[in-house]
């Protein structure tokens, strides 16, 4: 059994890497060609985020002089594996039904790790950017750092807020799996549904914080510290931060979907047609699909129409407007248990 | 702690070569301290030594890609001073014509630019697809989008032809209805408002101290515009008002958002120039003397020196020009570009802003380095910086041998 697990782990893990990183790449081409179809160019063809590191894995890689050499090494490595195991504990549209527990290492963490786990790749990010030994990735580390402790709070809140939800039904609520298995919307009368549509807006706002774009890009900013803490990278370690840039962005939409949108679309198309053997990839197909719309209107929609923010009015909007706004559907999902409005 | 950020001489934020040390505890911008002349090209000496007057209008054109018509305006208006040449009252127009163009495109440039300081790149690919109108104009009047070739001592070159009227006026109507939106995009958004209200302010008494020029002195509620102060070229005829942000918004604080204000509406009193000045053309010639050799002979012949001014859109550019009878080349000549006069300003605007404000406000007076670079000391392959105190050793030497 012990032997299964491993064996298991070991060769589901690689496959979900590249799984990951795939498809990671390919909703940075996808986003890039969204953006640059609205900003009235043509922009690069979808497959150019394979290129990039392509070109990128056959640089030179430097270390910079008064760089700490090893943390400076490791901080990319570190990134992108925290990246891909995220993937192992959340639950994907078809893969749900290959798995076990909803995901490979399903039944062995739950939200509270994936939280744990969201942090590493920016706590890689933030020692790789102080190791440069350059000021601007000094700066940009800095900046992650208070990024990353403005949006963990309203992050925490939504998913308190619906694990709070979740308990009443009872079970391990924690579990990632259970979560996916009872979505929010079926369990919630008006004064909860408004709420978990606050939340939603919550989560939505925290998104693009969460993968570093604009307007919460403070860390990378490109005209205002030339890349921050990506300045001094070069080579294979910018390809690996941007591998688990791709990767990352992928986990958090399906956390999104996870908290969110658990729902499959073959059941619905079961009434229709026979689906078989091919329910899988009907679900997985829908899962896809899902991921991009989250993405799009939490990244691609907001990159393309908004400035960046100075690094105090990040703090301000997590801290204060978002915090707010995730409480207030917290507030509205407890008065739906305690008063039952219902359904008018 | 306070640690030193070098934003520049190559930073992806400035496009030209400029070094801003800027101390700064956390995030907050202590000190500023600004470094020039990274790209001396030597374009005086050029016009000094090797090219004859006449290819040194095109020389100054290149002193400047962007605002490349008011560099040699000033000096051929400096020459025509000393000459005496009589330019014809239609190549004054064609001049003021060329004039308010470079500025519609120039503004439309930096407001693109601004966009993407900020870290709004849809703005900047918005604002830039609009200037693209300019340039087709700029393109089918002088042959080229971006230098104009078009000035010559005595009058211009080109003629704005009768079939160029109505596709002049087809542009202004295309920016006077697209205007609104430009204005709204910039002045209404509430990212770019967060990012520029009370950011880089520079304060009416600061921007009289240090004698600012252009939209960062008017954005600050100082009226100084050449146009309106000293007319030349046409410019007598229209009645140009320098414009303060007071006009708009009904109040001068002198920060970014001020001087977004200002170019904005820049753009629009140029197009009401254009649309005037296409009015009132008159015809008649365009050259005072179209023989080229006749006009580098007459020079050659002159002597005397004469300062010339003109409203770039940066600001206020000045040429100081002397000619020595019998000497080939220009005697002497002094260029100042805009950008020289507006770059101290940054420490006012800059002091006890953050990190994230250094792009948009070093932007902010649209600041165009490798025009502004005229003196570059290096010994022994060495860069030396010159004090106040060697300047002044230095005068006092060159009066003593001038009064023996």
């Amino acid at each position: 059994m012990t032997g299964d697990l491993l064996i298991m782990t070991v060769f589901g893990s690689i496959g979900i890497a590249i799984f990951g990183l795939f498809f990671g790449l390919v909703y940075k081409g996808i986003d890039r060609k969204i953006v640059a179809h609205m900003q009235k160019r043509v922009g690069p063809p979808i497959r150019q985020p394979f290129l990039d590191v392509i070109k990128l894995m056959n640089k030179e890689t430097v270390l910079p002089e008064n760089a700490v050499g090893w943390m400076y090494s490791m901080a990319p490595l570190v990134c992108l594996a925290s990246s891909i195991i995220l993937l192992l504990y959340i639950p994907m549209g078809g893969l749900d039904q290959v798995f076990e527990n909803g995901a490979l290492l399903g039944g062995h963490g739950d939200i509270i790790l994936v939280l744990y786990l969201l942090i590493i790749p920016s706590l890689a990010m933030v020692a790789g950017g102080f190791a440069s030994g350059s000021p601007f990735a000094t700066v940009g580390a800095q900046r992650e750092m208070v990024t990353m402790m403005s949006y963990e709070f309203p992050l925490a809140v939504v998913i308190i807020a619906i694990v709070w939800k979740l308990s009443t039904a009872g079970g391990d609520v924690f579990s990632l799996s259970l979560i996916a298995g009872n979505p929010i919307w079926n369990s919630v009368g008006l004064l909860g549904l408004i709420g978990a549509f606050i939340l939603l807006l919550a989560l939505v706002i925290v998104t693009p914080g969460e993968v570093a774009k604009i307007p919460f890009d403070v860390a990378e900013a490109e005209t205002e510290i030339a890349h921050g803490l990506l300045a001094e990278y070069s080579g294979r370690n910018l390809a690996l931060f941007y591998l688990a840039d791709g990767v990352k962005t992928f986990a958090m939409a399906s956390l999104v979907i996870v908290l969110f949108f658990p729902y499959n679309i073959s059941p619905v198309l079961e009434q229709y047609v026979a689906l078989g053997d091919f329910t899988i990839l009907v679900d997985f197909l829908f899962f896809l699909l899902k991921v991009f719309l989250v993405l799009l209107f939490s990244v691609t929609l907001v990159r393309a129409g908004m400035a960046r923010l100075r690094i105090t009015q990040v703090v301000s909007v997590y801290w204060i407007t978002v915090t707010l706004i995730a409480l207030f559907g917290l507030v509205l999902l407890m008065w739906d248990n305690q008063f039952d409005v219902g359904w008018f | 702690m306070k640690y030193e950020i070098p934003v520049g001489p190559i930073h992806p934020a400035l496009k030209e070569p400029i070094m801003i040390k800027c101390t700064i505890e956390g995030e907050r911008i202590v000190d500023v301290d600004v470094f020039c002349s990274q790209n001396h090209r030597g374009i005086e000496w050029i016009g000094m030594n090797r090219n004859n007057p006449v290819q040194s209008i095109y020389t100054a054109e290149k002193i400047c890609g962007i605002c490349n018509f008011c560099h040699p305006s000033c000096l051929v208006m400096a020459v025509e001073e000393i000459v005496g040449f009589e330019v014809p009252e239609r190549a004054q127009y064609i001049r003021v014509i060329q004039g308010e163009l470079e500025r519609i495109h120039s503004h439309l440039l930096w407001a693109g630019v601004a966009a993407h300081e900020l870290g709004f790149d849809s703005l900047l690919h918005y604002v830039w697809m609009v200037r693209e109108k300019v340039m087709d104009i700029l393109e089918l009047v002088n042959g080229q989008r971006v230098p104009k070739d078009v000035l010559m001592y005595g009058g211009v070159r080109r003629d704005i032809k009768e079939e160029h009227i109505p596709k002049i006026r087809e542009m202004l109507k295309y920016y006077a209805e697209g205007f609104d939106k430009i204005a709204k995009l910039f002045l209404q958004d509430k990212t770019i408002k967060m990012r520029t209200r009370e950011i880089g302010i520079l304060t009416k008494e600061d921007a009289m101290k240090l004698a600012t020029a252009g939209p960062t002195t008017r954005a600050s509620g100082v009226k100084k515009d050449v146009r309106q102060d000293m007319p030349y070229y046409a410019y007598p005829d229209f009645e140009v008002k320098a414009i303060t942000p007071d006009m708009l918004t009904g109040e001068t604080l002198g920060d970014t958002y001020d001087r977004i204000v200002v170019r904005l509406l820049e753009v629009k009193q140029s197009m009401e120039i254009i649309e005037q000045a296409l009015d009132e053309m008159p015809g008649g010639e365009i050259l005072a003397e179209p023989k080229v050799m006749k006009v580098i002979n007459q020079i050659k012949k002159s002597e005397g020196e004469a300062i010339a001014r003109h409203e770039a859109p940066r600001g206020e550019a000045i040429h100081y020009v002397k000619l020595k009878e019998g000497f080939e080349y220009l005697y002497a000549w002094k260029v100042r570009a805009p950008t020289y006069i507006n770059i101290l300003s940054w420490r006012p605007m800059l002091m006890d802003m953050q990190i994230a404000d250094i792009p948009i406000v070093a932007a902010s007076i649209d600041p165009c380095m490798s025009c502004t670079n005229r003196v570059t000391i290096v010994e022994d392959n060495r860069e030396r910086v010159l004090t106040a105190e060697h300047l002044h050793r230095l005068s006092v030497q060159k009066t003593r041998r001038l009064m023996k």
